[in-house]
Parts: C-alpha cells; sequence; structure tokens
C-alpha cells in the first residue's frame, strides 16, 4: 500500500493520521463527560443526552444569528459567549427534567431508560417544531476554520485544535470540581452511601439536581462544539449517543479517569482501523473488540473498589 | 432483475385471481355506497366523487428522513394546490390525505395499506428512501396503487406500480463522470460513500464506467450511517492523490464530512482535488454551510438556479407558499412533477383507473416541468437532463453544464451489474 510513496509523504500523513486520533479522542471525551457523571454518579441512564447536546447546538445557532444581527463587530468571540449560552440552558433544562422526571425514578433505574428516551423523543420533536425540520447551518467565525500548515506537507485542522483544547479545559475543571469542591465531595459522598451523606446533613436531592445539571451542562457544551464538526438538525443528537455510551460503559461507568481511558483505546483504534480498513469494517472491529472486553469483564477497564 | 418478468407475471395472475373475486362485492357496494361515484371515470371504486379525487402523500415528517422529505410535501402540497386553482383533474378538485412515515420502514407499509385500501387513494406520491420504496413496493403491487416516487435512487427497479420521477442512478452518475473526464482532465478517481444500498450501486456504476474509460479508482470507502469523524478518510485522500473525489455521503455525515474536509485544509475551489457529489442538493447545503461546500460540484438533473421560464414560476409560487428564505434540491423538484404527471395520464386515459393511468403513463411529458421537459418512458422513469453544478458560498449551484440531450432511463443497465 505505500510502495508508491516517498517516505517525506509517509511521515507527514502519519502526523496527520496521529492529529486525527488525538481529536477523535477529544470529541469522544467531550462527548462522554456530561453522561459519565450522570451515569456513573447517579445510575440514571440518560438516553436524551444527545438531544441535550443539539439544544447546545441550537442554543450556538441562536447566539450566531443573534450576533450576526446585532454585534457583528465582535462576531469572531460570540463562539465563547455561546458555550457559555449553551451551558446555562442545558443544565437549566437539565435541573428542570431533574426535578420533574428523574428523581421519581432513583430506586427503578431502568425506568430511567424508557422515561429518558421519551423524553429525547419529546425533545425531537420540539426542536423540529421550533427549528424547523431541516438542519441548520451554524456559521463559524472565521479564526476556526482552514488548517494550521505545521510544515509544507503537515496540516492541522485548527477546530480540531480548538476540541482539543475545549477538552482538556473541561475535563480538567471537572476533575477538580469532584475531588476539591464542596459540591464534588458531597457528590461522591451521596454517591457512596446515600443514607449515611444525608445523615450528616447534606441536602442529597440538592446535589442530585446539580448533578444532573452539571452532566447535562456539560453536554451542551460538547453540543456547542459539535456545531464546528458536525450537523445541526432535531435528530442529530442521535449521532452520538451509541459511540457516547460505548465510551462510557467500556470505562467502568463510575470512573471519570475510566471514560478517558476508555475514549483514548477506542479513538485511537478507530482511527488507525480506518485509515488501513475500510470506515465499515473498522466500526465493526471496534465493536467487536469492546464487546469481547465488556464480556470477560463487565465492570468496564475501571471500577470504584468500594464496599457495597 | 433475473426474476422480474416471473414475478410480474405472477403478479397479473394474482391481480386477475382478486379481479374475479372482486366483481361480486363490487356490485354489492355500487348499490351501497353513495359517495365512491362510479361512472366511466371510476370503475373500480376509488374515492372519486363528482367533485373531489382523493390522493395520498406519504412521507417521514418525522424522525430522521424529516431533514431530507419535508421537502418534498411541500412540493406536492404546492402542485396539487395548483392544479386545484386551475380547475383541478377531469373536473375534480384534488384532496390529499397525508399520512407520515416516521422515517421507519414498517410504518410505510402500514400506511400505504391504510391508504389505498382505507382511502382509495387514486395515486399516492410519497416515500424518499429506497428502504422505504422497497417496503411499499409490494403492498401497491398486491392492491394496484400508484405510487409517484421523487427521489434519484439506485435503478434495478421497475414496477407497473411505480412511477419514478427522479433519476436513477446511471442518468446522473454517467453524465457527471464524463463530463469531469472530458473538462477536467481527471484520471483517477476516489469513490465514498454511506453504507447502504444507493451509495454501494451507485460507486459500482461509477467504478464500471471508470474502468471502462480506462482511468483509475485510487480508493473506495464506505462509513455507516450517521458517522461523524471522517479525518481519518480525508488523510488516506490526501496520500492518494486522486483527481476526483466522488462522494455519496449522505444525511447527518455529509455536514461532518464537507465541515472536516475543509478543516483539513482542501480548498475545494482549487479542484485539487475536486469534488463531484451526486448527493448534496441545495437543501443540503443549508445544513452544511455555503461557505464550507464552495467550489464543489454536483450532478444532478435539476438546481434552483436553472434560468428557464418554468423554473422562474415554480421557485416564485414556492417561496409565496413556503416562505422566501426557503431552498429547492433536486427531489423537491422531482416531487413537484409528480402531481402533474399524474394529472396529465389521467386526463390522457379520461379516467381514474389504476390500471387506464399506467397504459395512458408512458409517452405522457411536461413541457411546463422546472427542469425543463420531462416525458415518461416504458419502464416508467423519465428522460431528463443531466447538469453540472458548481457550489457557491450562498448556498446556491451555479450551473456550468447540461446535456444537450434528453438521457434516456436505463434502471438495467447492461455490464453494470
Amino acid at each position: 500500500m505505500f510502495a508508491d510513496y516517498s517516505i517525506t509523504e509517509l511521515t507527514s500523513i502519519f502526523a496527520m493520521q496521529g492529529f486525527a486520533g488525538l481529536i477523535l479522542f477529544s470529541v469522544f471525551v467531550l462527548m462522554a463527560l456530561g453522561l459519565a457523571i450522570i451515569f456513573g454518579q447517579m445510575g440514571v441512564i440518560n438516553m436524551a443526552h444527545g438531544e441535550f447536546m443539539i439544544l447546545g447546538a441550537y442554543v450556538t445557532y441562536l447566539t450566531s444569528s443573534l450576533f450576526a444581527e446585532y454585534l457583528p463587530s465582535v462576531y469572531g468571540s460570540y463562539f465563547f459567549i455561546a458555550m457559555i449560552f449553551a451551558f446555562i440552558v442545558t443544565a437549566a433544562l437539565g435541573a428542570l427534567v431533574e426535578w420533574s422526571i428523574i428523581r421519581h425514578l432513583y430506586k427503578r433505574p431502568l425506568d430511567t431508560l424508557l422515561a429518558t428516551w421519551g423524553l429525547s423523543l419529546i425533545l425531537q420533536q420540539l426542536y423540529r417544531t421550533v427549528f424547523g425540520a431541516r438542519e441548520v447551518g451554524v456559521t463559524l467565525p472565521d479564526w476556526l476554520m482552514g488548517s494550521y500548515a505545521l510544515s509544507d506537507s503537515i496540516e492541522i485542522p485548527i477546530n480540531g485544535l480548538f476540541v482539543m483544547g475545549l477538552t482538556i479545559f473541561i475535563t480538567v475543571g471537572v476533575a477538580l470540581m469532584m475531588q476539591k469542591s464542596r459540591l464534588g465531595k458531597q457528590t461522591r459522598a451521596v454517591v457512596q452511601n446515600r443514607p449515611m451523606a444525608a445523615a450528616v446533613g447534606i441536602n442529597t436531592e440538592k446535589v442530585d439536581r446539580m448533578t444532573f445539571a452539571l452532566g447535562c451542562g456539560i453536554a451542551g457544551i460538547a453540543g456547542s462544539a459539535f456545531t464546528m464538526i458536525g450537523s445541526t438538525g432535531p435528530t442529530s443528537g442521535q449521532l452520538y449517543i451509541v459511540d457516547t455510551f460505548l465510551v462510557v460503559v467500556f470505562g467502568g461507568a463510575s470512573s471519570l479517569i475510566g471514560t478517558v481511558a476508555s475514549a483514548f483505546t477506542i479513538s485511537q483504534a478507530q482511527s488507525t482501523m480506518e485509515f488501513f480498513l475500510s470506515g465499515s469494517t473498522a466500526k465493526v472491529l471496534t465493536l467487536l473488540t469492546v464487546v469481547g472486553i465488556l464480556m470477560l469483564r463487565p465492570q468496564g477497564l475501571f471500577s470504584l473498589k468500594i464496599r457495597r | 432483475m433475473h426474476s422480474k418478468s416471473k414475478t410480474f407475471r405472477g403478479m397479473l395472475r394474482r391481480r386477475f385471481l382478486q379481479n374475479l373475486l372482486a366483481v361480486p362485492a363490487a356490485v354489492m357496494l355500487a348499490n351501497a355506497s353513495l359517495t365512491a361515484h362510479a361512472d366511466s371515470a371510476n370503475t373500480t371504486g376509488l374515492a372519486v366523487t363528482d367533485k373531489t379525487v382523493t390522493v395520498g402523500i406519504l412521507h417521514s415528517v418525522t424522525g430522521t428522513m424529516a431533514i431530507s422529505e419535508t421537502g418534498s410535501v411541500q412540493a406536492e402540497k404546492l402542485a396539487i394546490e395548483q392544479i386545484n386553482a386551475m380547475g383541478g383533474v377531469l373536473g375534480r378538485k384534488i384532496e390529499y390525505i397525508q399520512e407520515d412515515g416516521a422515517s421507519d420502514w414498517p410504518t410505510f407499509a402500514e400506511k400505504s395499506k391504510k391508504l389505498l385500501i382505507k382511502d382509495k387513494a387514486a395515486a399516492v406520491f410519497g416515500c424518499w428512501t429506497s428502504a422505504s420504496r422497497k417496503a411499499v413496493l409490494p403492498i401497491f403491487e398486491q392492491y394496484n396503487g400508484m405510487l409517484y416516487y421523487p427521489t434519484f435512487y439506485e435503478g434495478l427497479e421497475q414496477s407497473p406500480n411505480v412511477i419514478y420521477t427522479g433519476q436513477e442512478a446511471t442518468q446522473q452518475i454517467l453524465a457527471g463522470i464524463d463530463w469531469v473526464v472530458k473538462e477536467k482532465g481527471a484520471k483517477s478517481f476516489f469513490l465514498l460513500g454511506s453504507d447502504y444500498i444507493w451509495p454501494r450501486t451507485s460507486n459500482k456504476i461509477a467504478r464500471k464506467h471508470i474502468d471502462k474509460l480506462g482511468l483509475k479508482v485510487s480508493g473506495e470507502e464506505y462509513y455507516p450511517l450517521g458517522h461523524t469523524q471522517f479525518n481519518s478518510v480525508i488523510n488516506k485522500i490526501k496520500l492518494k492523490k486522486p483527481d476526483v473525489i466522488f462522494a455519496s455521503v449522505v444525511g447527518g455525515s455529509n455536514v461532518a464530512f464537507y465541515k472536516q474536509l475543509k478543516a483539513a485544509g482542501i480548498d475545494m475551489t482549487k479542484e485539487k482535488p475536486l469534488v463531484l457529489t451526486i448527493s448534496v442538493t441545495e437543501d443540503e447545503i443549508l445544513g452544511i454551510g455555503g461557505e464550507n461546500i464552495e467550489g464543489a460540484y454536483a450532478s444532478m438533473k435539476y438546481f434552483q438556479s436553472l434560468t428557464n421560464d418554468n423554473n422562474k414560476n415554480f421557485v416564485k409560487a414556492f417561496k409565496e407558499r413556503w416562505g422566501d428564505d426557503i431552498v429547492i434540491g433536486d427531489v423537491t423538484q422531482a416531487a413537484y412533477l409528480g402531481p402533474w404527471l399524474w394529472k396529465a395520464a389521467v386526463e390522457k386515459a379520461g379516467s381514474f383507473d389504476i390500471d387506464k393511468v399506467r397504459a395512458a403513463s408512458p409517452g405522457i411529458e411536461l413541457k411546463t416541468a422546472p427542469e425543463g421537459y420531462v416525458r415518461i418512458h416504458e419502464n416508467h422513469h423519465l428522460w431528463s437532463k443531466t447538469r453540472i453544478g458548481n457550489a457557491q458560498a450562498d448556498g446556491q449551484y451555479k450551473i456550468v453544464y447540461e446535456t444537450k440531450d434528453l438521457i434516456e432511463p436505463n434502471p438495467f443497465p447492461a455490464g453494470y451489474q
């Protein structure tokens, strides 16, 4: 396959392919992080995760139209504002959903699956009614488009670099928050032992709501970032949901490090195989490997060692 | 193809038996039914009264395909309203019953059954994906309905109960490839598609044609429907340096592919490589963003920017009816042809009877078609021209080439299967 190419050509292609794998890794982490918090910490199977992401994308779309209309002079920086808006709006919706639906179902985890799946259908139809069945095009500021030429033949997509930066920022932020902040400590306490946490005076209902809202908010940021690389339509969220669950379950539901490790493994495996095999075959092989490993290790790559 | 003549004969036999059984039933019904007025224009109990005729519209307005099918619904409704404003068909106003296929193929089958058996629809305008068409096909053949199917598709099908108003694969693909070879001197092609029947069949035809021209296929790749990460394949394309990326990626994947292609530093306006797509209409560009696909070429029969008078009127009427910022793609136009072709066939037959409409259909021509002129072939597909459009930043295509003559539809191309 490589006989006809010069060494320099091959080097640059492999460099770019390495970056492609890293970008895919960042995308996986970003989309799985919100779900990992909700599924891992609370045990809620949130099938509407993709729709929360798309809500973030729609908020980005609205912000971009708003800036184009009223503040064209600072259009280049709208993307940051959009991500903040996306976080606020999706977190608010998350809190509302937790209050109205999820909190009644904590003792019945399989029912959360059904309820959030229903929610995802409702949200899809809502988007269709409000924004129309067609996809909307989110215009990006010019500085986010195009590529950065590292050398003559190595070109790195700028939006990919942006997603990587964002992912690192959010992952570190979430990790710090879970380890250091009051909410993080409370969340972990509630996960490990709910009655005891309540006994020491932690408002577990509030913690649940904040955790769910946080997970949804991060999904919103992810959705906002993904307007750079994917489509924004009523059902676009469905494009991400399978990969998202794959990453979270493979990583071991209750561990954020597991999520990162599993995103890394899956993305590297997939992007390498995509390069050497055809796209569909790569996908099949990735799924087969994950299924195989989960059969041997049902708890996923990493799991919390706590006494149940 | 091997089993086609056999199933066709089997079907005729089945229909003959059904008719035998239906005769006494029809006689009994004729006395009881006042609404289903049986005169020479309607001898088979279709939903036709002295003043109205009922047809069906069957598309997905919910689910993942709603993105694509919305335009078709709008076009069919517009055509029906325009026909009614002109006095209807054989003096009857067209009334439509709209059903939602919900992007789910069994639902399509269920709803088509309802439209044919319960509603007695005189014609059905609908379906978009090949999968939904394949799901309703046996029902239309069993209950002898008439389906007007708007999408460009892979061919390899011909049913007495379907009129295909979009192009079959050879009409769309061969002219496109011939053009890039002749005008742009293309020597090598990279075939890229979503992983299902239409892209795979289309690429099979493309590959055969490229081989025939003595040129090179430097790669052929498929990605699952809904795939959103194309960086690896873009690197592969960079390595193989083909002259042309021949793309049949669909749906949400489309948006991801073109955005990432641009982000990877491939400027399509430089045409190195040149992108030739058969799946991106103006509708899809809405989601992709004109600036992300500027410079790509599309091979289709219709673009909104066609300048003939028919099209100017059509675009004006469409925008008046559905809003100023709407765009019209190839399939939308093809869907618009459906009601008009049906009307012409009914008037030629002097009857709504499906069998008479079918017999009258071949040779029907439409001089008022937005794409210019079309004619129904014996094989139920349309003679049509193929055009090459160059995508512009404003989301429209600039037409750079048009075949001189109408291209004969050839759903079973010899040597291409």
